[in-house]
């Protein structure tokens, strides 16, 4: 099947060797990086985790969404989900990759990689992280490659998939809640050490990649003959929806917690983030920005006139993508190292070497995900015009 | 000798095996070490919990701060980068509402607040860095000491966010052009791996007390902590000490006497 992927219009080369381009410049500055040290990022002594692991715990929660369109399909038999759980499952493959080159470019020293591996740690969470990623990953190569090969030759898919179908449903809940726990049980950061973390880092999950699936499957319909359907984007929008409403439920129930309580140590951070801290307020416009997005989408979501209207649903979604990418792909992380344990105030940025790095992940991921799309999209089309659609 | 494409399959299929095997055997092999048990030198000082008392009314001037810092990062090879963002450090000071922020108190007798702590590894009997490392690159001694293996180090700086006392310190660049004068005797590290105090264990190895210790005049008192009759537990006895953070439940290793009268 993957033969799909050499063939294609102007446009997909164009857009695949753009991506190449942008991984390669991205490259160079990774060698540079691997030369000079981690030095060349923004982060320090006391602000020791910046951007890259942001979006490695962003990325995860995108990775985890793919649930939300497998769940209905399997588990409750919606089969407008049909043609379209391959998109989730594809994107989490993307997503999954991009977690693993983030976790790679932020390791001091990525030649001893496999230390991981020959030194086994059960009581590191990092340790479960691992494992976890990788059976996803794997899960959803597999599920996504099997369904789609049995879907192109209009047969059921084997029976030997399904239990490793359902077995993905309770492992993306997994990746997510064990990348939670590497920060929520720990001793000195108060303002990770909340149970809710998990719980948090989910709904968020359920929020920003449903978000981002919306916008991928409007892209599919402007640019391919396959249109991934009115009702499942709608469907889409309403898991987005509640999501939403859970996330910012949840990062509400943090800040009550924190000031009610008044103990400083839960507050400093909340403080540092949203209103600055000893005369430090480097992130405070980036979070109102996170702040508002978060409102104009649940007020554009909530609304059935506006969520049922596609224009604006999108708007809604890049809204909650955006916003939620600040919140936990930026603020969380950094958020979580000032103040530092002398109670000092030591701010971070990202470098101009450390975003290009970051931008050529992402544009990593996004190849990933353009070569199975086109795979994925190919097959639908091909059942377009043969008549043999057979998702039902 | 021309050997036929069959012959070529059977040697091909052969050698395969075999490095499958020597493989599994090296599989079957690992963690169990063929060599000869390390002796420790019989001249090395050993105790079942290192501890350490920091008497701060014995560090009067910059000179008594210095004296022992120096004698710290000379030995061990640390780097002097001259800015916050690369720093490295293995001990240093901190005025005591910064050292000590659960026990901020505006009505502590005059000086204290802005009084310098000497601070450094707790060398926690509950170590969370030890917990989070996924390498085992730092690791608690039976002794009580929490090391740190360089070479193992991967670099992920797990340790670094879960340490409450902001403890340990990132290559974050090559440090050996920032070391002002080498000492052979210890390793100098590499870009990209974690470092701290390690309580002096090379110099323990042979017998000798921790350098800080030595440069300190009296102020940094070294000893077993679980021994009754030491002589950091004969202070503990008749001091009043402070412990950093430990509502955290680390069990740190480290005690601090910040005033009162001095009887030495």
């Amino acid at each position: 099947m993957l033969e799909k992927a050499l063939i294609g219009s102007r446009r997909y080369w164009g857009w695949i060797f753009f991506l190449l381009a942008v991984i390669g410049v991205g490259f160079i500055f990774y060698l540079r990086q691997f030369s000079y040290g981690l030095g060349l990022t923004g982060m320090s002594r006391d602000v020791s985790w910046g951007l890259y692991i942001g979006q490695f715990t962003f990325l995860v929660g995108v990775a985890a969404s793919a649930v939300m369109l497998v769940i209905p399909y399997y588990l409750h038999d919606f089969k407008k989900f049909g043609k379209i759980v391959i998109l989730g499952e594809f994107l989490a493959v993307s997503a999954v990759t991009m977690c693993m080159l983030f976790i790679f470019v932020d390791m001091g020293q990525p030649i001893r990689i496999m230390n991981v591996v020959l030194h086994p740690t059960p009581n590191s969470i990092m340790f479960w992280d691992a494992l976890v990623l990788n059976g996803y990953l794997f899960l959803n190569i597999v599920i996504g490659w099997t369904t789609l090969s049995a879907d192109r030759k209009g047969v059921a898919p084997p029976s030997w998939v399904k239990p490793l179908i359902y077995l993905s449903i309770p492992w993306a809940v997994s990746i997510h809640t064990v990348t939670a726990f590497l920060y929520a049980g720990l001793p000195g950061r108060p303002f990770w050490l909340s149970a809710i973390m998990a719980a948090r880092f989910l709904a968020s999950a359920f929020a920003a990649g449903p978000a981002f699936l919306i916008i991928l499957a409007l892209i599919v319909r402007k640019l391919t003959k396959f249109d991934p359907g009115k009702e499942p984007i709608q469907a889409l929008g309403k898991i987005v929806t509640y999501a939403m409403i859970a996330n910012v439920f949840f990062l509400l129930l943090e800040v009550f917690t924190a000031f009610y309580s008044r103990i400083p140590g839960h507050m400093s951070s909340f403080e540092y983030l949203y209103a600055g801290l000893d005369g430090h307020g480097k992130l405070v416009p980036l979070m109102w920005v996170s702040v508002v997005l978060a409102a104009v989408s649940l007020v554009l979501l909530i609304n059935p006139g506006t969520r049922r209207k596609e224009s604006l649903l999108v708007v809604a979604c890049a809204a909650v993508f955006v916003s939620l990418w600040i919140d936990k792909g930026f603020g969380l992380i950094v958020g979580g190292f000032v103040p530092n344990p002398f109670e000092r105030v030591t701010e971070y940025w990202p470098t101009m070497p450390e975003t290009m790095i970051t931008i050529a992940v992402w544009a990593v991921g996004l190849l990933v995900l353009t070569v199975l799309y086109k795979v994925a999209i190919s097959v639908r089309e091909a059942q377009l015009e043969s008549g043999t659609d057979s998702s039902h | 000798m021309s050997i036929s494409r069959r012959d070529f399959l059977k040697i091909a299929g052969l050698s395969g095996l075999g490095i499958g095997f020597s493989a599994t055997d090296l599989l079957w092999k690992r963690g169990r070490a063929d060599a000869v048990e390390y002796m420790p030198s019989p001249k090395g000082l050993t105790a079942k919990r290192w501890a350490m008392v920091v008497d701060l009314r014995k560090f009067r001037t910059e000179e008594d701060y210095k004296r022992v810092i120096d004698a710290c990062h000379r030995i061990h090879n640390v780097p002097d980068f001259g800015n916050p963002k690369d720093e490295v450090k293995w001990i240093w000071t901190e005025t005591f509402e910064h050292a000590f922020p659960f026990q901020r108190n505006e009505y502590l007798p005059e000086g204290i607040q802005e009084k310098k702590a000497l601070l450094f590894c707790n060398h926690c009997d509950n170590p969370p860095c030890v917990r989070v490392c996924p390498t085992k690159a730092t690791f608690k001694r039976r002794d009580g000491i929490v090391a740190q293996d360089y070479h193992r180090c991967i670099g992920c700086r797990f340790c670094m966010a879960a340490c409450p006392f902001g403890s340990r310190s990132f290559n974050w660049r090559d440090p050996r052009p920032f070391i002002k004068e080498m000492n052979p005797e210890f390793p100098t590290r590499t870009k990209g791996v974690v470092e701290k105090c390690n309580f002096c264990v090379e110099r323990l190895a042979k017998g000798l007390k921790p350098a800080c210790v030595v440069a300190s005049n009296g102020g940094m008192i070294f000893g077993d902590l679980a021994d009754p009759d030491s002589e950091v537990r004969e202070i503990l006895k008749t001091h009043y000490t402070l412990r950093r953070k430990a509502e955290l439940g680390t069990r740190p290793s480290v005690f601090y006497i910040i005033g009162g009268e001095e009887d030495a």
